[in-house]
C-alpha cells in the first residue's frame, strides 16, 4: 500500500512499462513534465512554422455575435461515426459518439449516440400529450406545458445501448476506431420530472408491478419497466445538457432510467400503462434478450455492467513519438459508482491505479487519467474498472466463457489497444 | 406556497404510500393531469399482453395472410419469410446453440401475441398502422404457419392467438427477479 502523503516521485514507475504515479502531473513543477500530443488521424495539422508575432486575426474584427453557437470550423471532423441503418431504410439503426475525440464526461448533445427503430419523428410540443393509464385510479393526460410546471430534478448519467461493443463478440477484433466499436455510450445532464410524481397523481395500483412505456415514433417503440424502478429514480426527461431534448434524444419528452440499457429509456414518450405483468413487446423478447451458449436466453437484463475504455490513446488517434503522455479514458457502471480504474501498459502483467477525475457519480461516466512514459516500443494498453458493488470488469475470455459469443448485448469486457512502434493504435484481443 | 423540496417530498411520501393500495387522494403535485376519458384511452392503448388482453375483434387465416404478406411484407422479408434484405422471419429451429444462431419468429420469439402487437404498431415499415386488424391477424397466422407452429386451416383471433405455444417459450430466463402475484 502506498503511503497517502508521501512526496510523489514523478519519475518512478507504479506499474510496468512506464506507468507513472497517477498524481505525477498534478504535483510536478511547471515544465518538469511535458506531455506528448496525440494526433487525430484526420488531416488538418498546421505547418511547422510558428505563428507571426501579431497574427492576422488580431488585425481585424472577429465574427459577429450569433444566436446559437457551433463548434469551431477546425473541428469539422468531430462527428458521430459509423452511421448505419437497416437495408432500405435511413432511420433504423445507430450512429456512434466519437469517443477518442472527446474529453471529460459530458457528451455534446449533437454528438450523443443515436439508436432509432424507425427514424426521428418531428413532434410539436404543443400537440404532444402523455397518457398515464392502466391500473390507476385516475387515467390522466399531461400536456408538455403542464409537465414543465412540475418539480424538476437534474442528474448526470450515462446512457448506453445494450448492443454497444457487440462487434467485440466476433471472432476477429474489428479494425475500427474506438468510437466506432464502443461509441453507443454517451454522458449528459438530464433534467426532468420524477416519474413517481405523475404515477402518484394518477393513483397507481399497489398490485401493479410493471409499467409499459411507449414512444410516438413510427416504431411505437415500447418496453416494460419494473414499477420499483419507476417509483425510484425514473424521470420524465425534458432537458439534456441545459436545453430541451434534441429530437434524436426524444423531444419533447423521454423516459430516463439511470443505469438501465438504452432502449428502455423510451424516446418521444406518449403513453405509460400501469400493468400487473410485463407486456412482452418485440424489443424485450425477440431483441434485447441475451442468447447464451446453451441456447437459453437471458431476459430483462436491465443494468449495464461495469465497463471502462481508454479513449486516448485509442484507434482513431496515433502516438507522436516516445515520451510522456497522459492516458485518459471513461468508466461507468449501471449498478452504481466507479470505485477504481486500473491501467496496464504491459498487456495486463502489472496494473496501476488511475486518478478518477471528480465528481465520481452513480450511473455516470467517470473520467480516469494516468501519466505514461512511452519508450517507443510496441505494447498493449488495458483498463479495468471496479464499481462500488465490487463488480470487476471481466476479460473477454471470461465474459465469453460465461455468456457465449452470441449474446449480442451487454458486452463489457476489458479492452486491449496495441500501440505499434509506428504510433499506430490497434484494436486487439490480448 | 410550496418550496420545490416540499413538492418533491410530498410526491414521494404519497407515491410510497400508494404501495399500500390505490391512493384515494390526489398527491401534492401541481395536479395538472387532466382526466382521460375511456374513449381516449381506448384509442391510444394498442399494447397486447401475452395472455391476449388487448387483442381486438377480427380474424385471419394463413391463406389470407399469404396474400397480405406478398403485397406488404415480402419485399423486405423475402418469399415465405426467408432471403429478404431485412430480418428473416421463418426457420432457424435447432440453430440457437450453434456458432451462427438464426433468430426468427419460429426459432426464437417466446410469445405469439408479440407478433400481432409488433406488426400492428410498427409494420409495414414505411406505412405503420395501415393494416386492418383482420390483416394483422392474417399475417400473424401466415408467419406462424410458415414456421410449422399452427396448421394451414387455423384462424388466428383474440381467443386462438394467446393459446399458441411458441417453440422457444421455455428457453428464456428472467434475470430481473419477478413473479406474477396470485390474485
Amino acid at each position: 500500500m502506498r503511503p497517502r502523503h508521501r512526496r510523489v516521485d514523478q519519475t518512478r514507475e507504479t506499474a510496468g512499462n512506464g506507468l507513472l504515479d497517477r498524481r505525477a502531473f498534478l504535483t510536478a513543477g511547471a515544465g518538469a513534465l511535458s506531455a506528448g500530443a496525440f494526433m487525430a488521424l484526420a488531416p488538418g495539422e498546421a505547418g511547422a512554422a510558428g505563428p507571426p508575432e501579431t497574427a492576422a486575426e488580431m488585425k481585424m474584427s472577429g465574427a459577429p455575435l450569433s444566436a446559437y453557437g457551433s463548434p469551431a470550423s477546425f473541428e469539422r471532423e468531430v462527428t458521430r461515426t459509423l452511421i448505419r441503418s437497416q437495408p432500405g431504410t435511413t432511420g433504423a439503426g445507430a450512429s456512434r459518439s466519437p469517443l477518442e475525440l472527446l474529453e471529460g464526461t459530458i457528451t455534446p448533445s449533437g454528438l450523443h449516440f443515436e439508436r432509432h427503430h424507425n427514424g426521428v419523428p418531428t413532434i410539436d410540443p404543443a400537440q404532444h400529450q402523455l397518457l398515464i393509464h392502466g391500473m390507476v385510479a385516475r387515467p390522466l393526460i399531461f400536456s408538455m406545458a403542464s409537465l414543465l410546471r412540475y418539480p424538476l430534478v437534474s442528474r448526470i448519467h450515462f446512457l448506453e445501448c445494450s448492443g454497444n461493443s457487440g462487434v467485440m463478440f466476433g471472432a476477429n477484433p474489428p479494425a475500427l476506431t474506438c468510437g466506432q466499436v464502443h461509441g453507443l455510450v454517451s454522458g449528459s445532464e438530464w433534467t426532468g420530472v420524477p416519474l413517481r410524481l405523475v404515477l402518484a397523481e394518477a393513483g397507481a395500483d399497489s398490485r401493479a408491478d410493471w409499467i409499459l412505456a411507449e414512444g410516438a415514433d413510427a416504431a411505437a417503440m415500447s418496453r416494460s419497466v419494473p414499477m420499483a424502478k419507476a417509483m425510484d429514480d425514473a424521470m420524465l426527461a425534458l432537458y439534456q445538457n441545459g436545453e430541451r431534448l434534441r429530437p434524436e434524444n426524444g423531444y419533447p419528452v423521454r423516459l430516463f432510467l439511470p443505469g438501465y440499457e438504452g432502449n428502455m429509456n423510451v424516446k418521444w414518450l406518449r403513453r405509460i400503462k400501469v400493468t400487473d405483468s410485463p407486456t412482452m413487446t418485440k424489443d424485450e423478447t425477440s431483441k434485447y434478450t441475451d442468447l447464451q451458449a446453451d441456447g437459453k436466453s437471458l431476459m430483462f437484463t436491465y443494468p449495464m455492467e461495469v465497463k471502462s475504455l481508454i479513449t486516448r490513446p485509442a484507434p482513431g488517434l496515433r502516438m507522436t513519438g516516445a515520451g510522456l503522455y497522459e492516458v485518459s479514458g471513461i468508466a461507468w457502471s449501471g449498478r452504481g459508482k466507479i470505485r477504481k480504474v486500473e491501467v496496464s501498459a504491459d498487456g495486463g502483467q502489472t496494473w496501476a491505479d488511475a486518478a478518477l477525475s471528480p465528481p465520481v457519480l452513480a450511473y455516470a461516466l467517470t473520467r480516469f487519467r494516468i501519466p505514461w512514459k512511452w519508450n517507443g516500443a510496441p505494447t498493449v494498453l488495458k483498463s479495468r474498472a471496479t464499481d462500488d458493488t465490487g463488480r470487476v470488469q471481466p476479460t473477454r475470455d471470461a465474459l465469453i466463457a460465461q455468456h457465449g459469443a452470441n449474446a449480442i448485448y451487454h458486452y463489457h469486457a476489458i479492452q486491449a489497444w496495441r500501440v505499434e512502434s509506428s504510433g499506430e493504435v490497434k484494436n486487439v484481443y490480448a | 406556497m410550496f418550496t420545490r423540496e416540499a413538492l418533491l417530498r410530498a410526491g414521494l411520501v404519497l407515491a410510497l404510500g400508494g404501495c399500500a393500495g390505490a391512493t384515494a387522494t390526489a398527491p401534492e403535485t401541481p395536479n395538472l393531469g387532466r382526466a382521460a376519458s375511456a374513449a381516449e384511452v381506448a384509442g391510444w392503448d394498442v399494447s397486447i399482453a401475452p395472455d391476449g388482453r388487448g387483442l381486438p375483434p377480427g380474424s385471419g387465416t394463413p391463406a389470407q395472410g399469404a396474400t397480405v404478406y406478398a403485397q406488404k411484407c415480402q419485399a423486405c422479408h423475402g418469399e415465405k419469410g426467408v432471403g429478404g434484405p431485412n430480418d428473416r422471419l421463418v426457420g432457424g429451429q435447432g440453430t440457437l446453440t450453434s456458432a451462427t444462431p438464426v433468430r426468427t419468429v419460429g426459432s426464437y420469439w417466446p410469445y405469439a401475441t408479440t407478433v400481432f402487437d409488433y406488426v400492428r404498431r410498427s409494420m409495414p415499415f414505411a406505412q405503420p398502422h395501415s393494416l386492418t386488424n383482420d390483416e394483422v391477424y392474417a399475417v400473424t397466422a401466415y408467419l406462424l404457419q410458415l414456421n410449422g407452429i399452427i396448421g394451414e386451416g387455423d384462424a388466428m383471433n383474440a381467443s386462438t392467438l394467446p393459446r399458441v405455444k411458441m417453440p422457444n417459450r421455455d428457453n428464456f430466463i428472467l434475470v430481473h427477479p419477478w413473479k406474477p402475484k396470485t390474485p
